[in-house]
């Protein structure tokens, strides 16, 4: 009876020392991503100088006297972001409208599950069907050479992000306290005027969370882009072809030795930095949201 | 009410509509494009021939199999991985402040651009670790990308087991691994189930964090030891390859299809688990 009570302390005690090590996986890899990220970084930033670097309007990697400045990159990630949640924004709000105020159940789950499975789909096949359908026709309706633009990338985009900002928003529309909607009805306003002044506003953390995980997932997009956008590195512009923070690292990493090398590393490690921001912005969104409603 | 007021009330409903109304449409129309101009293009002999430019023979079966693979060794991996976090973090852990940062740096995880964890992927285990490109360094990256879908997911179904069974149990002198394998577990078993579909989803569809890890290998490994240790594309990276690389549309729409065919299905069978298996508890 004692020597079964020993093998079930010992079992209790190895239990706990795995699902520590477990749990403990999520910080160990943040750890060893940041620390990868910024010894592979900041070698090629040091040699170049950040100034250069980061403000440089030139990337010329392979010439004879070879030019590294990124900020046609960090530009086109600014506008094209930009561009992608503008457009994200007001279609994304209005469906998360309708999916949590308006729609009747049976239409709320076709919605959501539409939704869900633009979420699902690859973003080779948003690339695809961009290279295939958007580029032909941005290019013919604007009178293009090629529609292979930073105008194309940016519409691709807004729809790659629309799960984000959505399914965040419904999430933050349904927890709006029902009393605030049936006050503002009771006050004469209709139920559109409701959710628009009043549920919206109320909800309105929610949706910026929302809104900064769209822009960290229209940030971090590599493929679809770069089946897209063209990848020359010029300074941003709707009509001319463009490479993101992403592109330019994917596009060369294959073939790149040297400095050249290095210097992609640089350039993940300024989308890194960029994305660790967000992060932490999203995570005071969040806390600061659930502390006003306590 | 003022004609103001009135266009208002008018207008907004519409736009509204017409918003949930394209959404439905966009994804209507990248299934049904993507369906109609690639499922001409699959065939039996595609789907399982290896690809060969002297014999001008077409084919994705190494593509297949090597997302086969992939998908096999991450899930093996990270599933434990996850679950067992997602239960330390529900089950186990008593600093506040440890959970808020494992938490937040799960967030952090999901955050992270695919073609970053390439990178880093790239360097830990090609370099470092001296794996090169092949099958193992890709699934090991991945398993890094999806661990917070999983810890996620499990987390929140541990979350919906009521705190009553486990004070039962305890009541009745059972440890707490005896509480969690006998009766944590078995309840959340929906959301681990439902969790470790939307991870294979992520998995076949992620190319990013794969060009670089597991590479683009296009020939047919011998034996499933010789595929791991050796280069090769997943689906993704293939339709990466051979739209912007070789220009193949025919094919590209046909890997395009599959793709899709395989999201919808595993999207249909994630919904499909978690509704049965919440009816069972």
């Amino acid at each position: 009876m004692k020597k079964k009570a020993n093998v079930r302390d010992l079992v209790e005690l190895v239990m706990n020392g795995v699902f520590f090590l477990m749990g403990m996986t999520a910080i160990a890899f943040v750890a060893l991503i940041t620390v990868y990220m910024f010894v592979s970084g900041l070698p090629a930033i040091a040699k170049i100088g950040p100034v250069d670097f980061l403000l440089g309007r030139t990337w010329a990697s392979t010439a004879a006297q070879p030019s590294y400045g990124i900020l046609p990159f960090i530009l086109t990630s600014f506008f094209g972001t930009l561009g992608a949640v503008l457009i994200g924004i007001p279609v994304g709000l209005l469906t998360s409208v309708f999916l949590s105020k308006i729609a009747s159940p049976r239409m709320a789950a076709l919605v959501s599950s539409a939704v869900e499975l633009l979420a699902g789909i690859p973003s080779v096949i948003y690339g695809l069907i961009g290279m295939v359908v958007l580029v032909p026709a941005v290019a013919s309706v604007f009178g293009l050479a090629s529609g292979a633009c930073m105008l194309t990338a940016i519409l691709v985009l807004a729809v790659m992000i629309l799960p984000s900002i959505i399914s965040v928003s419904v999430t933050a529309l349904n927890a709006v306290p029902k009393e605030y909607e049936e006050a503002s009805l009771a006050l004469g306003a209709t139920k559109i005027e409701t959710y628009f002044k009043v549920s919206l506003p109320a909800a309105k953390s929610g949706i910026a969370a929302g809104i900064v995980l769209g822009v960290g997932r229209a940030m971090g997009e590599a493929m679809a882009i770069m089946m897209v956008a063209g990848n020359v590195a010029n300074m941003p512009g709707l009509f001319k072809s463009v490479r993101f923070l992403t592109t330019a690292i994917a596009s060369e990493m294959s073939y790149a030795s040297g400095l050249q090398r290095q210097a992609l590393f640089s350039i993940a490690l300024v989308l890194f930095v960029f994305i660790m921001l967000l992060n932490a912005l999203l995570n005071r969104i969040l806390k600061g949201g659930s502390e006003d409603e306590h | 009410m003022s004609t103001k007021r009135k266009a208002y009330n008018l207008l907004l409903p519409i736009v509204v509509y017409a918003a949930a109304g394209l959404t439905v449409l966009l994804l209507a129309g990248i299934i049904g494009y993507v369906l109609v101009k690639g499922l001409p293009n699959v065939s039996i002999s595609l789907l399982t021939s290896v690809p060969s430019v002297i014999r001008n023979v077409k084919g994705i079966l190494p593509y297949i199999l090597n997302t086969l693979y992939v998908v096999i060794l991450s899930v093996a991996i990270v599933l434990p991985l996850g679950v067992g976090a997602a239960v330390y973090l529900n089950e186990y852990a008593k600093s506040h402040k440890l959970i808020a940062l494992i938490e937040y740096t799960t967030e952090t995880l999901a955050g992270i651009p695919s073609i970053l964890y390439g990178l880093v992927g790239m360097l830990v285990f090609n370099q470092k670790l001296n794996l090169g490109g092949c099958l193992i360094s890709g699934s090991l990256t991945l398993v890094i990308m999806v661990l917070p879908t999983i810890i996620r997911t499990t987390q929140e179904s541990l979350k919906t087991v009521p705190q009553s069974y486990r004070e039962g149990a305890l009541g009745l002198g059972a440890t707490k691994w005896h509480i969690v394998r006998t009766l944590v577990l078995p309840c959340s078993l929906d959301g681990i189930v439902s969790g470790c579909i939307l991870a294979v989803g992520r998995i076949v569809g992620e190319s990013a964090a794969l060009l670089f890890t597991a590479g683009t290998g296009k020939v047919l490994a011998s034996s499933i030891a010789k595929a791991y240790t050796s280069s090769g594309a997943t689906l993704s990276v293939a339709l990466y390859m051979t739209v912007s690389e070789d220009g193949d549309f025919a094919v590209g729409y046909a890997i395009a299809a599959v793709l899709m065919v395989l999201v919808l299905c595993l999207n249909g069978l994630a919904k499909l688990a978690r509704k049965k298996l919440k009816r069972d508890m």
